[in-house]
């Protein structure tokens, strides 16, 4: 799904809090620490990040309370100005934008999920979920189709008259999603959307929210700190610690290739098997040939389990989704993966 | 160390007063330096004067007096109780269109109850023949709690928008609160002449500051989440005020309208001083001519008032707006302005015909003032009763106040000044210390020290006899459920009541005599002492309750040892409320007879005396706030060290 420009492209961006902080990232030699900012009386929210998000990718930022993720995601809609470094949407530097021109961007381009909702407690859901229309000015009988449209997609027609706190907090929610996609924005970011939830009702949103990923194709920007969340919805996860991006790797590299100490320990007690895909264990052909039907490259090895217990080969090809052979997985390797190691 | 060695110095300077240096004992007349002709200077200047063509602020509020502010003032005047002025009303409307809306209005907000509440206090005003004086005071109500609320909201937003704004009004809006009402008065005849438009204006600046600090409390709150989506929805800065701040601010706004009308109604009443007419004026001349009953009557009247609105503003706050189904008709949307207009305009046209719907006179009224009159006159005559107030009257004079008094004037100013340092520095640490020498030093330069120290006497009397009372009150209300509840609302019911009111039961047992100063202080005064004392007590938090319970803690045991000193910081802070509003009763007793500020302050009213009516203002602001800054940072530490 992703091509080559980017959407959101971000170099070295820094954001500090602290009493002077664009005065003191000028002077700030090089290879600062998050601590020793900290000793300055500074708080590194964004430490230095470059970062690219392709059209149509699902990019998750994972990370614990308090390592910068949320402050990331609000550079990115300059909630925050950033301290350093260029953050452009579409090409276009959105620092070097004046107070119009965001409003603009925000008013055609953006979506934003929060993890309390931010509903407007004084308004109806339709009222709410038309509230960006209202800004940009929309006559009231347009905004109304439009706002009803969306409410239908998410689920809650029936309930357009009510007031958020006759709301459950699932319902809230699909009230916040939907107020984000009436505008039709080609980026969505959502700030920890699930995470008020009730794990059951968490396990339906991300289902539904799946299931409008599918249906709209944006770009996505997704917080959580719970990294199940992640691994099942990512096209790519950043794992954030202090600000800076520890690794950023599709959830298959993630698991199978932690880049740090502290990857590894949100890795460690994953299952692996369930998480990577066959297409990440095969290594390429080098012009030899195989033999035999291929398995399918975007199967977990959990599902492959059967296959790969009863099927004798060494050496399984595996072909892409057009069916294609791509290259070859070692059985012994995946079957390591599957029960750990003999 | 530091405290010890102040006291030290206040006892010897007291002990050492026959062979202390003059100067320390009191201060010498030349020493003091003319405040009030100073302020008379810059008070002449920024005024300006219309005769002699000199600009200043009196052009502009002149101005807003004659046109503006006569004009809002003529409108509601005119349409409640009939002047000759735009729009032209032949008669005013009749008592009972005025009642009906009102009801139904009641019945919105807050139900059947609300509506009943508004129709008892409205058929009440018309039957006791009052209606027109208090539609006196309700037509001054109607503009200048509007004017307050605009201003305030104004005022408060800018300080939200603008930090340093909002550090620059703070320690003016802390004088303020508690600047004696006199202090409000004679600016406002001086700059927005006699009459209705300088008790307007008085009203509105009194009652602005909560709904300042109330605005700016709110729009802090509004959840951060809730600002991020306005912004990200693309709103500009004046969506994200009007759409955004502002309604999702609304209850803390609302309550702050809630203040600003009872603050409204506690003025009005008193703005009777300057002259105004309704409820003040003639409550005031019943009670100056001691007709008891009549007083009594209007009392009733005020109270019933003042619940009305408190409660109807209150509902308001809890309202939240109600979804309709789809499809709903208009009518039906709003049926309260449909029977509203409906029941207005039924009693328009029956008051035509039945004249007892349009306006009942005082002959036809079914006052009973003077059979009232002569039953407490009859009653107070007894002598049983007369045996009775003349005992508590002759034990609370000789044994308590007039010592006390005496005791507090024989101190010499130097010590007395150290031992209200030492009172700070104890209880709030370094910061009120400091604060508490400026102040009083400031109160002793005023030249009106001896005058300050009994007004300071009679509020430490009155709150100490409240404390009495008050306290052990509130200690045994707290002992059940039912009774906290009960007890808290007849506190909370009672802090609704202009001060005013609270002279008449005092005036009823001890006739106009200062007893009578005292006493009315003191009921004042116990309703903050009760209420915190409660409050204070059941929230103590139930594990530690129950922690002591089962340590076998008996019940005096768990009160002395584990509830009281976790309520204490709550008790203080009822407790500073308490000396607020005794500063306040007292200034307002002042007409009965003292010979404290008040008094004073009272009579500068008579004159154009703008320096030493605030020299005398300030000096009460200032007493009062060295004791607001020690108790209350008192509170807060403990609080904080309590981890409450």
């Amino acid at each position: 799904m992703q091509t080559d420009t980017p959407v959101i492209s971000c170099r070295n961006a820094w954001k500090l809090f602290g009493p002077n902080p664009r005065q003191y990232l000028s002077q700030m030699p090089d290879g600062q620490s998050y601590n020793d900012i900290l000793a300055d009386g500074y708080i590194a929210g964004v430490k230095d990040v470059s970062l690219d998000v392709g059209k149509g990718e699902m990019l998750v930022i994972m990370g614990l309370s308090g390592s910068g993720k949320s402050t990331l995601v609000r550079c990115f809609s300059r909630l925050h100005d950033i301290t350093g470094g260029t953050i452009e949407i579409d090409g276009q530097d959105i620092m070097a934008l004046p107070e119009k021109g965001l409003i603009e961007l925000r008013r055609s381009k953006m979506g934003m999920v929060f993890q309390s909702f931010g509903l407007l407690p004084h308004r109806t859901v339709l009222e709410n979920v038309a509230f960006p229309l209202e800004m940009r000015g929309q006559d009231s009988h347009k905004r109304r189709e439009r706002a009803m449209e969306v409410i239908k997609l998410v689920g809650l027609d029936g309930r357009e008259g009510y007031f958020p706190r006759e709301l459950s907090g699932g319902q809230q929610q699909r009230v916040g999603i939907a107020r984000s996609l009436v505008i039709e924005p080609d980026i969505w970011f959502l700030d920890e959307p699930f995470s008020a939830l009730d794990p059951l009702i968490r396990r339906e949103m991300q289902d539904e929210f799946l299931r409008l990923q599918e249906m709209l194709g944006k770009t996505i920007v997704f917080i959580t700190h719970d990294f199940d969340e992640a691994l099942r919805l990512a096209d790519r996860i950043a794992i954030m610690k202090d600000g800076a991006i520890e690794q950023c790797d599709t959830p298959d590299q993630i698991v199978l290739n932690p880049k740090t100490p502290y990857v590894l320990k949100f890795t460690e007690d994953v299952e692996k098997a369930l998480v990577v895909h066959a297409s990440a264990l095969a290594k390429p052909l080098n012009g030899e040939a195989v033999e035999g039907t291929p398995i399918d490259g975007g199967m977990t090895i959990r599902q492959l389990a059967r296959t790969l217990v009863n099927d004798p080969r060494e050496n399984l090809p595996v072909a892409d989704s057009s069916g294609t052979v791509t290259g070859v997985m070692s059985r012994k390797a995946a079957l390591d993966l599957l029960m750990g190691p003999a | 160390m530091f405290l010890q060695a102040i006291l030290v110095t206040a006892l010897i300077l007291t002990a050492a007063k026959p062979i202390l240096p003059d100067f320390l004992v009191r201060l010498p007349d030349v020493w003091i330096p003319p405040f009030a002709d100073w302020l008379d200077v810059f008070f002449e200047f920024i005024r300006g004067d219309m005769d002699a063509g000199r600009w200043g602020l009196i052009y502009v509020t002149r101005w807003f007096a004659d046109g503006p502010l006569e004009f809002m003032l003529g409108v509601t005047a005119n349409i409640l109780e009939g002047r000759h002025r735009w729009p032209y009303f032949e008669n005013p409307l009749p008592w009972s269109s005025v009642a009906a809306v009102t009801v139904v209005l009641g019945y919105y907000l807050g139900g059947w109850r609300m509506a009943l509440l508004a129709g008892g206090t409205m058929i009440w005003t018309a039957l006791m023949g009052q209606w027109n004086i208090t539609m006196q005071t309700v037509s001054v109500l109607l503009v200048a709690a509007p004017l307050g609320f605009a201003i305030g909201l104004v005022v408060g937003i800018t300080a939200w928008k603008y930090r340093s704004f909002d550090n620059a009004i703070r320690p003016l809006l802390a004088v303020m609160q508690t600047l004696p009402f006199y202090t409000y008065l004679l600016p406002a005849v001086i700059f927005f002449k006699v009459g209705p438009t300088a008790g307007a204006i008085a009203t509105t600046i009194y009652a602005t500051p909560p709904m300042i600090l109330m605005t700016t409390i709110g729009l802090r709150k509004v959840s951060p989440e809730v600002v991020e989506a306005g912004k990200m929805s693309g709103a500009t800065r004046w969506q994200m005020l009007t759409k955004v701040f502002i309604p999702t601010a609304r209850t803390e706004i609302l309550v702050g309208v809630n203040q600003v009308i009872m603050l409204s109604l506690a003025m009005i009443v008193l703005t009777a001083f300057i002259g105004m007419p309704g409820l003040g004026a003639t409550l005031l001349s019943s009670m100056n001519s001691f007709r008891l009953g009549r007083s009594l009557e209007i009392g009733i009247t005020i109270v019933l008032l003042a619940i009305m609105l408190d409660q109807m503003s209150k509902a308001w706050v809890a309202k939240q707006p109600v979804h309709f189904e789809r499809g709903t008709p208009w009518y039906l949307r709003h049926k309260h302005v449909v029977v509203a207009l409906v029941l207005f305009s039924v009693f328009y046209v029956a008051a035509q015909f039945f004249d007892m719907l349009n306006d009942i006179g005082r002959r036809q009224s079914f006052s009973q003032a003077r059979e009232i009159d002569a039953l407490i006159k009859g009653f107070l005559a007894l002598d049983v009763v007369k045996s009775i107030t003349g005992t508590i009257r002759y034990v609370l004079n000789v044994w308590v106040l007039v010592p006390f008094r005496d005791a507090l004037l024989w101190i010499p100013t130097s010590a007395f000044i150290l031992f209200v340092v030492a009172f700070a520095y104890g209880v709030g640490g370094k910061r009120p210390a400091l604060y508490a020498l400026i102040f009083f030093s400031l109160v002793a330069l005023s030249g009106w020290w001896d005058r300050s120290v009994i007004t300071l006497y009679t509020v430490f009397a009155a709150v100490f006899l409240a404390s009495l009372f008050g306290i052990p009150l509130g200690i045994v209300a707290s002992r059940s459920e039912r009774w906290s509840k009960r007890i808290l609302m007849l506190c909370d019911t009672a802090q609704t009541f202009p001060s005013f009111v609270y002279l008449l039961p005092a005036i009823m047992l001890f006739g106009i005599t200062d007893t009578t100063v005292v006493l009315s202080v003191v009921i004042y005064t116990m309703v903050p002492l009760t209420r915190y004392t409660i409050e204070g007590l059941r929230n103590v938090p139930p594990e530690m309750s129950e922690a002591a319970d089962m340590s076998g803690a008996t019940r005096w045991q768990k009160l002395t040892s584990v509830q009281l000193p976790l309520a204490v910081p709550t008790m203080a802070v009822g407790f500073n409320q308490a000396i607020m509003f005794a500063f306040f009763m007292v200034i307002i007793a002042a007409f009965i007879g003292t010979q404290d500020l008040g008094q004073e302050l009272q009579r500068t009213l008579a004159g154009t005396d703008l320096g030493k009516n605030f020299v005398l203002g300030i000096c009460v602001s200032l007493m009062a706030l060295t004791f607001d800054m020690a108790i209350l940072s008192w509170a807060n530490r403990r609080k904080k060290a309590l981890g409450l």
